[in-house]
């Protein structure tokens, strides 16, 4: 073995995230955890304080996923998210002033308050919108890479969906067109165990929804969702290939929410130690940990990032409460466009 | 005054209905480079009624997609496309075959500007091949334009001649928003003089077919031309039917209906969908609601299709929707006030 094969090899055994991303972007990728976490306990909080009406379904313990994902995108780049999507919308770059404002139903809020928490959309970063409808953001997401491939350019589009949502005929029928059409899109299964109530096991023919990219003839690849690293890894290699006009993949990330499907669920189908098991194996906290260990930064630093998100998530909170209502007369403004007499 | 399609002084040329649709697509396709038409078996095929016809010779596969059955994620498809740049024309190969995308139609592109508050656009067409007459039975005739014209974002028009299918589809692309346009396949072999060239058609106008003073036949598609027909019998008795082509049922166009039955005071609506809880009963609901209601000598009357699925014997079929006969027949039960 010559020395320069073992300086390689060396390199080679660092994680993907670390070889690959500079070290200020892997620290703007920690504070964008840190942001979606504290986002989330934020909206559950003013939820609890009758700030937030209706209902949101929270993604904490998914953020590594939804931050990996969106590691190599530009704005250019589309995401269709889903019902589960405040940490897609700020991975994607939105600012969570005008995300509160919109779970306030402001006007200021990115919908101006006639979306709310499950349309969430922030169309300027390349955020297509959260879907209330389950496998609803599939066939789209193939529409915008539909759009990228015959107007000649070269972004990407990333479609999150639910492992409840692999059982819908639409995810089957846009895989299918994807693969047929050899368009630039990758679908993102983040795999939390559980459509509302129902497992995986209980609903789903495949061990992983991964196994489903064969019938499509696309490569799938199923990983530690948790894992920052092993998701920015599986996503670079989907995004090269997409990118090079190769077509689509299938990139399925298991994890886990740790809190109930919506604010109605009583948590009667999984246990505590379920839960407890997968608290242990929380993705910020593991990045933080490879983040220290590698040298990208050191506790006080990571703790720094914490209370510039903690900051963020604050003053978000505050506009969104100074920020004014939409008027009553205009139930049906943006229902068309407006025309100009 | 008459709401004729706005047709400049250009030169017109006999071509069927279908025809007059492909020449709009055609003239789409070469005016923006963002059209594309999607579709099953639209390509070489030519479409079920061969409406694409030559189109995918002219103009190419990646302009002219044949798409797999899938109708959920093909309409899905084009949704994302025309909120991200591209004006996709969608055929479904018959509008029965759209309730198999109507989460598409109706939760995701009828919605998509108002649940992002503005931010976005979906522009896109639906064209749908509508009606009974063909003899193909129950789930490939039906009449769906009240179920898409209950829901608000969608523009829902049924053009009943080849001048306003070419008119009416050139302005639904040029509409930023989500427009269905039902075709009726028995017109599709319908001839009569189209404008050469780009001209619009406005969405929302009716258009006063035959002006008469007794009575107001407002019909929709092919009963349009049933009510012109039933109008004839009625003039040789000294009927004078004013028949008005509704031409778009969302939105509606209140002031030429209200006006006309203003100075008719009888109001006869005339539908292929279901009789009940179809275009008629807004029609009707809106007149009751009108100033128009003061004027009225007779009740208001409505036919529409019977409470069944189209049935496949010829006989039963014709019986399922209105027929001229019935139309002249309910129109005399009105101005003789034996309603």
């Amino acid at each position: 073995m010559t020395m320069k094969d073992k300086v390689e090899t060396a390199q080679d055994n660092l994680p993907f995230a670390i070889r690959h991303f500079s070290p200020d972007a892997l620290r703007a990728a920690l504070k964008k955890m840190y942001l979606i976490r504290l986002f989330e306990e934020g909206a559950e909080d003013s939820y609890t304080r009758g700030l937030i009406h209706g209902t949101m379904h929270l993604s904490i313990g998914q953020e590594a996923s939804a931050v990996a994902t969106c590691m190599e995108l530009t704005d250019a780049d589309k995401i269709t998210s889903t019902h589960r999507g405040h940490g897609h919308c700020i991975a994607k770059g939105a600012e969570v002033g005008r995300m509160f404002a919109e779970f306030f139903g402001k006007e200021t809020g990115y919908c101006h308050g006639r979306g709310g928490s499950m349309h969430i959309a922030d169309v300027k970063t390349g955020n297509l919108g959260a879907n209330g409808i389950v496998g609803g953001g599939l066939p789209i997401a193939v529409g915008a890479a539909l759009t990228a491939k015959r107007l000649g350019r070269d972004d990407v589009t990333i479609c999150f969906f639910g492992d409840g949502a692999n059982n819908e005929g639409a995810f089957h029928e846009a895989l299918n067109m994807a693969s047929v059409w050899k368009l630039p899109v990758i679908f993102v299964c983040e795999n939390n165990k559980y459509g509302m109530s129902t497992s995986i096991e209980r609903s789903t023919a495949v061990r992983y929804i991964a196994d489903r990219a064969v019938a499509y003839s696309m490569p799938g690849e199923t990983v530690d969702g948790n894992d920052f690293s092993a998701v920015a890894e599986a996503m670079h290699r989907a995004i090269a290939r997409a990118r090079a006009g190769e077509g689509p993949s299938l990139v399925e990330n298991l994890t886990y929410r740790w809190r109930g499907h919506s604010k109605s669920d009583r948590n009667r189908y999984r246990t505590k130690d379920e839960i407890e098991s997968w608290m242990a194996r929380d993705p910020i906290a593991r990045f933080r940990a490879d983040l220290i260990t590698h040298g990208i930064l050191n506790d006080e630093s990571a703790t720094a990032l914490q209370q510039a998100a903690e900051a963020d998530v604050a003053q978000g909170i505050e506009f969104a409460k100074a920020s004014p209502a939409p008027q009553i007369t205009e139930v049906t403004k943006f229902v068309h466009a407006e025309v100009s007499a | 005054m008459n709401a004729q399609t706005a047709i400049p002084e250009v030169k017109t040329r006999e071509m069927s209905y279908a025809e007059a649709i492909r020449d709009a697509m055609a003239i789409a396709l070469e005016r923006d480079p963002t059209v594309i038409l999607m579709g099953e078996d639209i390509g070489v095929y030519g479409g079920a009624f061969q409406v694409t016809g030559d189109l995918v010779e002219r103009f190419g596969t990646d302009r002219v997609m044949d798409t797999p059955i899938s109708e959920l994620g093909g309409a899905g498809v084009a949704v994302g496309a025309a909120l991200t740049g591209l004006k996709p024309i969608f055929e479904f190969q018959f509008s029965d075959f759209a309730a198999l995308a109507m989460e598409q139609i109706v939760n995701q592109a009828a919605k998509m500007r108002y649940m992002l508050g503005g931010e976005a656009a979906v522009p896109l067409v639906f064209r749908m091949p509508a009606g009974s007459g063909t003899g193909a039975a129950a789930q490939h005739s039906q009449s769906f334009e009240a179920w898409f014209g209950h829901v608000p974002g969608l523009k829902v028009v049924q053009p009943s001649t080849p001048a306003d299918a070419k008119g009416l589809l050139l302005a639904a692309l040029e509409d930023p928003d989500p427009v269905i346009i039902f075709e009726h396949k028995l017109l599709y072999k319908m001839k009569a003089q189209v404008p050469e060239g780009y001209y619009t058609t406005p969405i929302g106008k009716a258009q006063i077919m035959r002006p008469g003073r007794d009575v107001t036949i407002v019909a929709s598609a092919i009963m349009v031309h049933r009510a012109l027909e039933a109008a004839e019998k009625l003039a040789k008795d000294g009927i004078d039917a004013e028949v008005i082509d509704l031409r778009s049922v969302r939105p509606i166009d209140r002031d030429t209906i209200i006006a006309s039955v203003r100075k008719t005071g009888r109001l006869l609506c005339v539908y292929e969908g279901v009789r009940t809880l179809g275009v008629g009963a807004e029609i009707s609901a809106m007149i009751a609601e009108s100033e128009a209601f003061d004027y009225l000598d007779a009740p208001i009357l409505r036919l529409g299709g019977a409470e069944a699925p189209i049935p496949y014997n010829p006989d039963l079929e014709r019986a399922a929707v209105p027929q001229a006969p019935a139309i002249e027949a309910a129109a005399r039960q009105l101005v003789r006030r034996e309603v």
